[in-house]
């Protein structure tokens, strides 16, 4: 006998699916474009999202930002991969871009996140240090951990991504502490939408969901850069024979998913309690979107993750104890679905 | 003429694993020529030209005079004007056909004296079927349509010396003639190539320099017309008489006697002519 | 097999010592360090052998120890007869889970196990028969022979001859005819189809393989914890247990206890040291472990095992062969008579041609040359005879059944056996081992008995047929080096003894000169002369005429798609077409 269940209380689990499920298809996106890109599963993203969070409720708060040394950390030991990589082979070229990229920036970041930010500093400021911190940290990434082994067949990358999370998670409960946090509301007040109340924030979600998802398909669309980043989805040889290495497609990948992370975050925050490990959970939920959708297409790996977010919400109406089993077990039929569906591809290793 | 050297190899060995695909080759490819590279499957010509465009580790030098820096990454030589074509085309085939040849002035794009649309108007002058398929993607071309994108991609980041990994492979003859003469004319609006054909015949033919390569070794260079002419490239790749190779077919009664044979050979992976050649490290066959 | 034994037996020896020298808190330890092995045992052929990968091994070892925390406790079952039922239960549900997931390629595996490592946990964690995220409690020491097996040190000489089996059993397994069929699907499900073993169902054996030994983790968990909770069986823990195989050497069975050792030592050491330094509790260790992982993969992707048995430079002692080769299976059609019919067969790619109405027939004892430049469609004919693609129309019989519809596992069971352009070796066996796996069709037992080294007379018979094949191309005197050594052109020909190996009808043989030197060629010339005057039929595809024109007795030469000469090779030899497709246009 579970909860009986009313047009109103259907209306809010609808809207509460939609809300969860807008930020679901940004991660989906973002896992499958970083996927067809640099064959990463990038595990990770989660901790994209989740740090943003946590910068913005402790910059809210008037904390330090953890993150800030994080980044310039990591900043600093991408730059001395890229000077020993320079020496190796004998030339000093890019270094100057890799001392701004991975030097300067964070510094600048840093700088600003640690005292530019007070209590009278307007929200949208705290947002955009908080997204710009977190974007930087994507390339920077990208540098330290997958760079040195971007040949390594995705199975070896799969396992680096999920060893990166495991640093990223322990490092964020060092940085950021055990305590979930909230951020305060972008909009409050609600409105009507077919009679039925809608808070302006979830409007807001859905608007900003659908509008990254426009950018991003404009960026691929129309943009020589991600034709770049397509084309080295479609033939990583022939991509590098142009002039687009492996690296840079690598690196302008990780900024966009850490774009994509962090503008989730922001959205998250007010709705949802984030900890420092929660990341892992919400990108696999975005990833259970993204394999319904295929990992392949677009459109699809969104609906696929508005399907899990309507899903859970659905799920911790009728059955809240289990909403993960339900939402986790969902990719069994649907890989069963998709594996009869399709014949199986060879794929030769090595 | 100033015969301007565009690129150099000297002592140039790469190897797979433990095996030496290349050893000691040492060519040089000069402005405003064709130059071709001669040799079975096998003989190691794909792998210089990989490892010129520094996709490969090698050791012994690589250089390119003009640019006097070493050690030029593979984005650093398309920028300097080194372009590979591969034996694989590597197009990108989903996408049109317009945005391949965009994507091939990718290197370009911060160079303010760069035009990305005037470079397209040239290329479609000189490929006009491109033009009229810039909508279809790149896996819908033909054969030759394809040859055709892939040096119209890379004519596309302005070169002064393009690389070209058998671009005749698996054409029909009449599409290969075509081919064949875009590269001549390539050569007057001065980009350098560096040519690998299967085609020994045709690729002499519009060659000014030819080398022969064999089991990853130049065994012979000169100029392309005297190399055409030599007795033992004529043999080996022009197909004219010679005589069967006792160890490879030791003839049956219900054989043809060998030589009765006429040999029409694209490539063969036999040494026969190399011998006066590994006589000593100075004495690369030579016949200037 | 006394050789294979020499190695470990003194390792066995320091572990059955070890209690008498370590306190009871390193004791337990250990035995939770050995439970480890077994699961890491399981990932090492699930990943290292056969190129899988899963993180939801924990959550198999919960299945297992929960099954017997239940019955043991609910129930009040003797844990002895537990044990099957957790074993069943899991490998069923392996079963399942890779029927559904195996399919699809490497990545998905590793994703869906994340999701059901998840959903198990949750929902282990949720039943309220299991206790909840409490656990369960109370559950019964081991008894054997009424001897009570309470306490650390009689629990770990169980674990430890648990796992002492079991890697015995894994050792034996991967020595065998399925064994080897098993170490070649990482190299392309291709090699293992032509040699007629079953990709698909091999993978499954072996995701069930890896479960079982999970639930026997999980049960020794289980009695030896005597009590359970959800948090060990967590996809965090699987997470780990597949960073051991990593760390240790995913590709020997001996990395899974290295691995197990060192991340297991590392974590108390780590957890006892990092939140005094950091000031702060909380799982820091991950941080190492996430470092220690990213290093590992960068710089050292073969894992400790390799590195350590480097320094230790162990030599295996050479094979001997202790059998008759197996006997001929098929009976061979008479010399002369079509065994290969072609009728105008067609296979187009995206309205692309690739072989248009070719027609051409191969008689037994016979070697037939299809010959062609480069693209003239030689490569997808050959794939199309050898079931790799299918036709878009015509029809292709062979001993007259219809094949071009079959799959190259089918054709290698009627006797048709190949060899690669590009080779296809698992470079990590042996010559003699390689040109056995061409044999798999001829022997019969399977994994059990593999397992329990009951197959060993057929195998040997299998060795005994291997070899012969090798001596027959010159290669038994290189037996036992690794194919990955052998250089390019005995390469080719190990390819050959492993296709005759499987007593073939008719050997297909693809650009076999492709990239070979001088002498390699010739003496590639002379094997498949040879061959031929033993009456084996060949179909040979290769662009290099001079190769060709010495041993082939019919030519058929293709140019784009189509068929431009059929004959003897002086005929063909002479067309004018044939020239002219050759030098191309004057």
């Amino acid at each position: 006998m579970g909860p009986i269940m009313d047009l109103t209380i259907f209306g809010f689990l609808v809207q509460d699916g939609l809300t969860t499920g807008a930020v679901y298809i940004l991660l989906a996106v973002s896992l499958v474009m970083v996927f067809t890109v640099t064959r990463i599963v990038l595990v990770p993203q989660g901790e994209f999202v989740a740090f943003a969070t946590l910068t913005l409720a402790g910059l809210e708060r008037g904390d330090a930002p953890g993150l800030a040394w994080l980044l310039v950390a990591a900043g600093v030991l991408a730059f001395v991969m890229d000077l020993s990589a320079a020496r190796r082979r004998g030339s000093r070229r890019g270094i100057a871009a890799a001392a701004v990229l991975f030097l300067a920036v964070p510094a600048v970041l840093a700088a600003v996140a640690l005292y530019g930010i007070g209590a009278s500093t307007p929200l949208a400021a705290k947002i955009a240090v908080t997204c710009a911190m977190v974007v930087a940290l994507g390339p920077i990434l990208y540098r330290v951990a997958f760079q040195p082994m971007a040949a390594a067949s995705p199975l070896y990358l799969l396992i680096a991504a999920i060893a990166l999370h495991f640093v990223l998670v322990g490092a964020g409960l060092y940085l950021f502490g055990p305590e979930g946090v909230r951020t305060s509301p972008l909009l409050d007040g609600s409105t009507e939408v077919l009679s039925m109340p809608v808070s302006v924030q979830t409007l807001l979600i859905l608007a900003a969901s659908l509008g990254l998802n426009l950018a991003l398909f404009a960026f691929f669309g129309f943009t020589l850069q991600g034709k770049a980043l397509r084309a080295t989805a479609v033939n990583r040889r022939g991509a590098e024979l142009v002039g687009v290495s492996a690296d840079y497609a690598g690196q302008l990948t990780f900024a966009l998913a850490a774009a994509i992370g962090a503008l989730s975050g922001v959205l998250i925050g007010p709705v949802t309690t984030i900890y420092y490990d929660s990341g892992f959970l919400l990108g696999l939920k975005g990833f259970v979107g993204a394999i319904i959708g295929g990992l392949a297409a677009y459109p699809a790996a969104a609906v696929g993750a508005l399907l899990v977010g309507l899903l859970e919400a659905f799920s911790s109406f009728w059955a809240s104890a289990y909403k993960e089993v339900i939402v986790f077990t969902l990719i069994v039929p649907v890989l069963l679905w998709r594996s009869l569906a399709h014949v199986a591809v060879e794929e030769d290793h090595d | 003429m100033v015969e301007v050297v565009l690129a150099r190899t000297e002592a140039l060995r790469v190897c797979y694993g433990r095996v030496a695909a290349l050893h000691d080759v040492s060519v040089t490819i000069r402005e405003g020529q064709i130059v071709t590279v001669v040799g079975a499957n096998g003989a190691g010509k794909t792998t210089l030209l990989c490892a010129l465009m520094g996709l490969l580790p090698h050791t012994g030098r690589i250089e390119f005079p003009q640019w006097p820096t070493a050690a030029l990454t593979v984005g650093e030589r398309i920028r300097a004007g080194v372009c590979l074509v591969p034996e694989t085309r590597d197009l990108f085939g989903t996408m049109p056909v317009e945005d391949n040849l965009r994507l091939g002035g990718f290197s370009r794009r911060r160079d303010k004296a760069y035009s990305a649309s005037r470079t397209l108007e040239e290329v479609y002058t000189l490929f006009p079927r491109l033009k009229e398929r810039r909508r279809q993607s790149a896996n819908t071309l033909s054969g030759g349509e394809r040859q055709m994108l892939a040096l119209g991609r890379a004519l596309m980041a302005k070169p002064k010396l393009l690389m070209l990994d058998e671009p005749s492979l698996g054409l029909a003859p009449l599409v290969t003639k075509e081919i064949i003469a875009a590269i001549a004319g390539l050569r007057d609006r001065n980009v350098s190539i560096l040519l690998i054909e299967q085609n020994a015949r045709a690729a002499l033919a519009v060659a000014d320099y030819a080398y022969v390569m064999e089991t990853g070794t130049v065994t012979l260079e000169g100029p392309a017309d005297a190399v055409a002419r030599d007795q033992r490239v004529v043999e080996s790749y022009l197909g004219a008489r010679r005589r069967e190779d006792p160890a490879v077919a030791p003839a049956p009664q219900d054989r043809p006697a060998a030589e009765e044979r006429t040999a029409t050979t694209s490539s063969i992976g036999d040494r026969r002519f190399a011998a006066p050649v590994r006589q000593g490290r100075a004495g690369q066959g030579s016949v200037a | 097999m006394t050789d294979r034994l020499r190695g470990p037996l003194p390792w066995l020896i320091v572990a059955a010592l070890l209690p008498l020298v370590l306190g009871p808190y390193h004791v337990a330890l250990f035995g939770y360090i050995f439970i480890a092995a077994l699961v890491t045992l399981g990932i090492v052929l699930l990943t290292g052998v056969t190129g899988l990968i899963s993180f939801g091994q924990a959550a198999f070892v919960g299945i297992g120890a929960y099954t017997t925390a239940y019955l043991t406790t609910t129930l009040a079952m003797s844990p002895w007869l537990t044990l099957p039922v957790a074993v069943v239960l899991t490998a069923g549900a392996a079963a399942v889970i890779g029927a559904v997931t195996l399919r699809m390629s490497g990545h998905f595996l590793a994703i869906a196990s994340l999701a059901w490592g998840i959903s198990i946990y949750f929902l282990v964690g949720n039943l309220p028969y299991f206790g909840g995220f409490n656990g369960l409690s109370g559950i019964p020491a081991l008894t054997l022979f009424g001897i009570d097996l309470r306490g650390e040190t009689a629990m770990y000489y169980v674990i430890l001859s648990f796992l002492a089996a079991s890697i015995w059993a894994v050792l034996n397994l991967l020595d065998s005819r399925v064994g080897r069929a098993i170490r070649s699907i990482r190299h392309g499900a291709a090699l293992a189809e032509s040699v007629g073993a079953d990709p698909a169902r091999l993978k499954i054996a072996v995701f069930v393989i890896a479960a079982a030994l999970a639930a026997l983790a999980g049960w020794l968990y289980a009695h030896h914890q005597r009590f359970v909770n959800p948090t060990p069986f967590g996809i965090h823990m699987g997470i780990e247990y597949l960073f051991m195989a990593v760390i240790g050497g995913v590709s020997s069975v001996w990395g899974a206890v290295i691995g197990a050792l060192v991340v297991t030592l590392m974590k108390q050491a780590l957890e006892d040291l990092l939140p005094s330094l950091l000031g702060q509790s909380g799982n820091f260790e991950i941080v190492v472990f996430g470092v220690l992982m990213l290093l590992v993969l960068q710089h050292a992707r073969q894992g400790l095992w390799p590195w350590l048995i480097e320094r230790t430079g162990v030599r295996r002692a050479p094979s001997r062969v202790a059998a008759d080769p197996m006997p001929a299976i098929r009976a061979k059609p008479e010399p002369g008579e079509a065994i290969l019919r072609i009728d105008r067969v067609r296979k187009s790619f995206g309205g692309l041609a690739a072989v248009d109405e070719l027609s051409f027939r191969a008689e037994a004892g016979r070697v037939l040359g299809l010959l062609g430049p480069n693209g003239a469609g030689k490569s997808t004919m050959f794939n199309l005879i050898s079931g790799v693609l299918p036709v878009s129309s015509g029809e292709i019989r062979f001993l007259d059944r219809r094949i071009d519809r079959e799959r190259s596992r089918v054709l290698a069971a009627q006797g048709m056996a190949r060899t690669f352009q590009h080779v296809k070796l698992v470079p990590s066996m042996t010559v003699l081992e390689n040109a056995a796996l061409g044999a798999h069709l001829r022997g019969r037992h399977g994994l059990l008995r593999a397992a329990l080294r009951l197959d060993r007379a057929e195998e040997a018979r299998l060795l005994a047929e291997a070899a012969y094949q090798l001596e027959r191309v010159g290669l038994f005197a290189q037996r036992d080096e690794l194919a990955g050594n052998l250089p390019l052109g005995q390469q080719r020909i190990l390819e050959i003894a492993r296709a005759l190996a499987s007593d073939p009808v008719l050997l297909l043989l693809d650009e076999p000169a492709a990239g070979l030197r001088y002498k390699e060629k010739q003496a590639l010339a002379r094997l498949l002369m040879r061959l031929r005057d033993d009456g084996v039929t060949v179909l040979l595809v290769e662009h290099d005429m001079d190769f060709i024109l010495g041993i082939a007795d019919r030519l058929v030469v293709m140019h784009y798609g189509r068929k431009l000469a059929d004959g003897a090779p002086r005929e063909v030899q002479a067309n004018a077409d044939v020239q002219l497709a050759y030098l191309g246009a004057d």
